[in-house]
């Protein structure tokens, strides 16, 4: 190869980081699969409700929720800032619809009018209170996942010791997202289908539409001080869109999100190790691995399959000649 | 079609629907922004009557439903169904929304979407029961359409979304259906099942309000028309109210003083 990129050396890239520190690696896959089942999953509907961009206006928009959250709570601690972003990202869904329902700007220029102004407010409370504040705008972009592994001590349990307190939250996040996507799945379902049938049958289309956007918070936020808002808008988008080549039921759509994130966050750890990159854009470039994977031979929605369905369905040239006038 | 499923039991929660009025609307006004929708909508609708509401376009008809439906927040007015308000009667109501409302991508197939219909009948963490997977098929049946039961929404002709629809509101088991628009962009085949079907369930004693644009079917179709243009400009009995002269008064649009005063609204605010 060349300078830029290096070679790819198996016993380097794949065997090595198990082999010789299995236990800082392990963390670092497992926050990014984590991180990337609880997107890809309300993601999932997101997408379906056509409001992929909202978790990439929250992702953005915290950035003030948690400079502020420093500034009064005067604490550094994941739970200040986590309250702060919180706060930031409900913000964010409420003045997205009370935009777009008060005036004729429709939802993607609300969106891009409210994260651009908040992320800007942050960037400059950043640079006001910048002595105050040790807060690293490269980290919220990116994140910091390598650094997984070095909180100590671990969570534990019962005498258990868990894991990084990180991790723990973002398998708990995970964990009940899951539980929440499974218990109200019809509920999800007909409100995102036809919120019109919902609301006579009882289901309260904007009671899910508001709980959607308050778990969607929880979960940018539990994932973004770790993972950065890259991964996260993009985790939030691409798991579902992958589904959507590949199976056109709702369950397996759902179902193969933890086994893509098994594949971004594993393939992204290995081909972070080869090129010496930061690890979760590397995770998110696996992830559209899978993506153009699935665009090519996906079996539903793949453009191979549907040139093989095009094939079998065009008739054959001779059965036209009669009409065309040849014999 | 022969098949063993079986048809679904007459289904009727509460008092028989032909005790007491399905449907009373009093007063009903519906404004966006300052312009009216629909102004002062009184509506006494009698059990087992096929109704069509006709009116032009723009004339409110489908935010009648809605707005009856509670879907769009009411200036004034109130509704009553079954004699109770609208949220303690859900089960006997089915909606038909317009075919376009959704997304027919959607990653659901067939009978996914007519096991919707039986949503309401089902607890906060309940999956569907055996029994509401039989129900849903068996309206499918109905609407012969149960061969395609497991196809993907997408690959459906207009009419079949349409058959899928309609076989989601017999899965309901409703005592009083809204339906908006079944007849749009549908073949005549499916037209005339539909028309079938919507009698079938009238002389079951079901009331039917269908959102309708075809004036030259109208007639034929319906036992009784509300002319609506914002305002009702009449309600009776197809051969009443199915004349030159009210049907003038509904599509004459610009005469009536009901536009007047809106213009003069719009133009004030």
């Amino acid at each position: 190869m060349n300078e830029l990129i290096p070679d790819f050396d198996f016993q380097r890239v794949v065997v090595a980081p198990w082999a010789s520190d299995f236990q800082g690696n392990i963390w670092v896959v497992l926050m990014g699969f984590f991180a990337i089942t609880a997107c890809g999953l309300v993601g999932q509907y997101l997408v379906l409700r056509r409001m992929a961009l909202v978790g990439d206006a929250i992702s953005h928009s915290v950035l003030p929720g948690i400079v502020i959250a420093f500034l009064l709570l005067k604490s550094r601690s994941s739970g200040a800032m986590f309250v702060g972003a919180l706060f930031a990202a409900v913000l964010t869904t409420v003045l997205i619809e009370f935009i777009q329902k008060k005036s004729r700007v429709k939802q993607d220029a609300a969106i891009g009018i409210v994260f651009t102004s908040l992320f800007a407010l942050g960037v400059i409370m950043v640079s006001l209170f910048t002595s105050q504040i040790d807060l690293d705008l490269d980290c919220v972009l990116h994140g910091e996942i390598v650094n997984v592994p070095l909180e100590f001590p671990f969570v534990q349990v019962a005498g258990l010791t868990l894991g990084p307190s990180s991790v723990v939250r973002m398998a708990a996040v995970s964990l009940i997202t899951a539980v929440l996507v499974m218990g109200f799945y019809r509920q999800l379902l007909v409100s995102s289908f036809d919120p019109g049938l919902a609301g006579s049958l009882g289901v309260n289309a904007s009671v899910v539409h508001y709980a959607l956007m308050g778990w969607l918070s929880v979960v940018v936020v539990s994932c973004f001080d770790s993972v950065g808002a890259i991964l996260v808008v993009a985790m939030l988008i691409l798991p579902a869109t992958t589904a959507s080549m590949v199976t056109d039921r709702l369950p397996w759509a759902l179902a193969s999100v933890p086994l893509q994130a098994l594949l971004s966050a594993l393939g992204g750890f290995h081909l972070a190790t080869w090129l010496n990159c930061a690890i979760a854009p590397a995770m998110v470039v696996a992830s559209c691995g899978l993506f153009a994977l699935a665009w090519i031979f996906g079996p539903v929605d793949g453009q191979w399959a549907k040139r093989r369905r095009r094939r079998a369905n065009a008739l054959p040239d001779a059965v036209l000649d009669p009409f065309l006038g040849k014999s | 079609m022969n098949n063993t499923v079986p048809l679904p039991t007459p289904h009727t929660p509460g008092p028989a629907p032909t005790d007491d009025i399905p449907l009373e609307v009093h007063d009903l006004t519906v404004a966006y922004q300052k312009k009216p929708v629909l102004w002062g909508i009184d509506l006494v609708v009698p059990a087992g009557k096929l109704i069509g509401i006709i009116g032009p376009n723009g004339a409110g008809k489908s935010t009648l439903i809605k707005a009856i439906l509670g879907q769009v927040p009411v200036s004034a007015g109130w509704v009553k169904v079954f004699g109770e308000p609208l949220k303690k009667n859900l089960r006997r109501i089915g909606y038909v929304p317009q075919r376009e409302s959704v997304d027919w991508d959607f990653p659901v197939n067939v009978l996914d979407v007519v096991i919707m219909g039986r949503y309401g009948r089902l607890g906060l963490f309940q999956r569907p029961r055996r029994e509401d997977v039989d129900i849903a098929r068996a309206c499918l049946d109905q609407v012969k359409m149960l061969p395609f039961a497991n196809r993907q929404i997408s690959n459906l002709s207009g009419g079949q979304q349409q058959r899928v629809f309609l076989a989601r509101a017999l899965a309901q088991e409703a005592d009083l259906y809204f339906m908006d628009e079944p007849f749009a962009g549908v073949d005549a085949a499916t037209e005339s099942a539909i028309i079938g079907l919507l009698q079938e369930l009238k002389s079951r004693g079901k009331t039917l309000m269908v959102v309708h644009h075809d004036l030259s079917t109208a007639k034929e179709y319906f036992d009784m028309l509300l002319l609506l243009n914002m305002r009702v400009v009449s309600f009776g009995p197809t051969e009443q109210v199915f004349n030159n002269e009210l049907l003038q008064k509904t599509y004459g649009g610009r005469l009536t003083i009901l536009t007047d005063v809106a213009e003069a609204v719009k133009q004030q605010s």
